[in-house]
């Protein structure tokens, strides 16, 4: 795997003003970077501003501040249509199947829309007969039969709306894909297919992907590097293999303990939250964690963690991290 | 799909039939009224009274007297009305409905280009001054009643600007048959059109921008978005299509409605000879058989029109042609 990087965030953040003056911080300062040919997985409880961050890394959400460089070139105040080009290159995935699809086209027509405006490589139209070949090229990639293609979004299951919805955003062959929980609304069975189907593509294709997801199996399953996100800030990031399973961050760590197991032991080590995730409108002082951690200290309601390196190729935002020193 | 078809058609017969009952119970069968002496007339004589008795099977139980009155209506169309002296219904409907269905027409056309081009317009820059402007424009467009819209453009285009280059082409009140002329068929509908449509297009627009607005939220709209289309590819190709359905809907009852004789005031207003005005004729002189024709008639076109609206849907939403 070369180490070059695609796509690096800067210090993003995204408020939502509500009612009555207050702001609600989706995102509060995330930076990240997503190299070439890997696959960053992204995960955190409901409402920590993962699907947010995947959105606004697509520009697909416009950010309150910070800078996006993808390929090189900042694209985050870019227009709307000085970005259509880049579109090309970076395509999403997105969790709910059926409503991402419109309900009164063809798949045929839906999936060849992106060919029809955008040019080729040369920066000619297409014709009729290269996207035809492309669509049926298409298909067989993500294995629905050719017959689909006349057919409407409502005729699928949400397994095979899925592989649709891979087809259409694999259909100008971007760089990257955004996938936003894209097997969370399916079936454990088909969950499988569709997480091996993304993995097949990504050695077929050499494609990188931003994969979010709440169920830390699948993350595991497709993930060379972890984000985990609290509150809207990655609290800690790093290889797969290390941070699943030897977490710094305490909230790592209580994410990866309430996974359900098959076999019924008794840990001591077992750390289970209490409480509710505090409002993003009103942020705990410090750390954002430390009104949840078993750990938390004096220091830990005063002072506010940075990421920090910790020599493993991973970071985390902790004062006192676990199994490693200060 | 003609399986569909079919049933819907078996639908619409039941449902006219229907219609054709009700409407001859309520004129003919409503106890204490004599439809013999309706049918004949104030002050006729006992001989009339008598044929008039006779040939309507007055005298014979109700499901004769209906069986009967459709025979005249639709087989020998022989259905006359006594208080106008002998004139034949029939042929006056048929004489009145292309005078409605230009009119109808014509401005049904005008109303869909010009409300589609509005609420698209207002749905593509929702929230600025041309969103508010087209907004408030409809409004007062709903709020103009058509006569007085009417009588003020007969005000300007027949009288006091008559004269001037900018309407002296502007023919007298009145109806030019399309086979006669189609220029002086336009000239002449022209202005009526724009009048009727100015109503529609208030509340069309108003209706569209709505629905393009709620479809917006959708998630699919964003899919489009993250194809890279243009917003306006994503608008007219994502959006409005399947913003279209109210749309359709509406259109089908408005225009029914207008065939079956709804342009009543627009048609008064500029001397145009149609249906709505022979009903309007027939309800102030108690003509009974006009009465009976011209309901049977815009019931067939209330009806027809919404078996269309139905199969218009099919074609637009996908989701309707196998969803059952």
């Amino acid at each position: 795997m070369n180490a070059r990087p695609l796509l690096q965030a800067e210090h993003l953040r995204k408020e939502y003003k509500l009612p009555r003056g207050q702001t609600l911080r989706a995102l509060d300062d995330v930076s990240l970077t997503v190299m070439q040919g890997e696959t960053l997985g992204l995960v955190g409880e409901s409402g920590c501003g993962k699907s947010t961050l995947g959105r606004c890394l697509l520009r697909l959400t416009d950010l309150s501040s910070g800078d996006i460089v993808f390929e090189g070139r900042n694209i985050s105040a870019l227009s709307e249509r000085a970005l259509r080009p880049i579109r090309r290159r970076m395509q999403m995935v997105f969790q709910d199947s059926y409503a991402s699809l419109n309900p009164r086209r063809r798949i045929g027509d839906l999936i060849a829309e992106p060919l029809r405006v955008h040019p080729d490589n040369e920066g000619r139209k297409r014709s009729a007969a290269d996207i035809t070949a492309r669509l049926d090229e298409l298909m067989s990639l993500v294995g629905l039969p050719q017959s689909a293609l006349a057919r409407y979004p409502h005729e699928f299951s949400g397994g095979q709306r899925q592989r649709i919805n891979i087809a259409r955003a694999l259909a100008l062959s971007p760089q990257m894909v955004v996938a936003d929980e894209p097997v969370s609304a399916l079936d454990v069975s088909i969950q499988a297919q569709i997480v091996n189907l993304f993995t097949d593509l990504r050695e077929r294709l050499g494609l990188t992907y931003v994969f979010i997801a709440h169920d830390l199996a699948v993350v595991r399953q497709i993930s060379t590097r972890v984000a985990v996100m609290y509150l809207g800030a990655i609290v800690e990031i790093g290889d797969s293999d290390t941070v699943l399973h030897n977490p710094a961050h305490p909230y790592t760590a209580a994410l990866i303990s309430a996974v359900p197991e098959p076999v019924i032991r008794h840990d001591p080590q077992r750390s289970l939250l209490r409480g509710d995730v505090p409002s993003p409108v009103s942020p705990p002082s410090g750390c954002r964690f430390h009104t949840r951690c078993p750990q938390a200290q004096s220091r830990c309601s005063a002072e506010t963690p940075e990421l920090r390196d910790f020599g493993d190729a991973r970071q985390a935002a902790c004062h006192f991290p676990l199994g490693l020193s200060a | 799909m003609a399986a569909a078809l079919l049933r819907r058609l078996g639908q619409t017969l039941f449902v006219l039939f229907g219609i054709s009952v009700l409407v001859f119970l309520v004129f003919f069968a409503t106890p204490g009224a004599d439809p013999t002496a309706r049918i004949a007339g104030k002050n006729a004589s006992p001989e009339t009274m008598a044929k008039v008795r006779h040939e309507y099977g007055f005298d014979r139980p109700l499901p004769v007297q209906y069986a009967t009155m459709m025979k005249k209506l639709f087989i020998t169309r022989d259905l006359a009305s006594y208080v106008d002296r002998g004139e034949l219904v029939v042929p006056e409907i048929i004489e009145a409905a292309p005078v409605t269905l230009s009119l109808a027409t014509g401005g049904a056309v005008i109303w869909v280009l010009a409300s589609v081009t509005m609420g698209t317009l207002a749905a593509a820059f929702r929230g600025t001054w041309i969103d508010r402007g087209l907004m408030i424009a409809g409004l007062i467009g709903i709020s103009i009643p058509v006569f007085w819209l009417g009588q003020v453009a007969n005000l300007i285009t027949q009288a006091r600007y008559h004269d001037t280059w900018l309407f002296s082409w502007v023919p007298g009140l009145g109806y030019v048959p399309f086979t006669e002329s189609p220029i002086g068929w336009f000239k002449v509908l022209i202005i009526p059109w724009i009048v009727l449509a100015v109503l529609f297009i208030g509340i069309y627009g108003r209706v569209l921008r709505a629905d393009l607005v709620a479809v917006s939220g959708e998630d699919f709209m964003r899919t489009a978005r993250a194809k890279g289309l243009s917003p306006a590819r994503v608008l007219l190709r994502h959006g409005l299509r399947t913003s279209m359905i109210t749309f359709v809907s509406l259109f089908g009852l408005d225009f029914a409605q207008l065939i079956g004789g709804g342009a009543l005031l627009t048609e008064v207003v500029f001397g145009l000879q149609g249906v709505g005005r022979l009903t309007y004729q027939a309800l102030s002189n108690l003509d009974l058989p006009l009465i009976m024709a011209s309901v049977m008639y815009s019931a067939v076109f209330v009806v027809l029109a919404n078996a269309v609206v139905d199969v218009i849907y099919v074609f637009l939403d996908p989701r309707v042609r196998d969803g059952r």
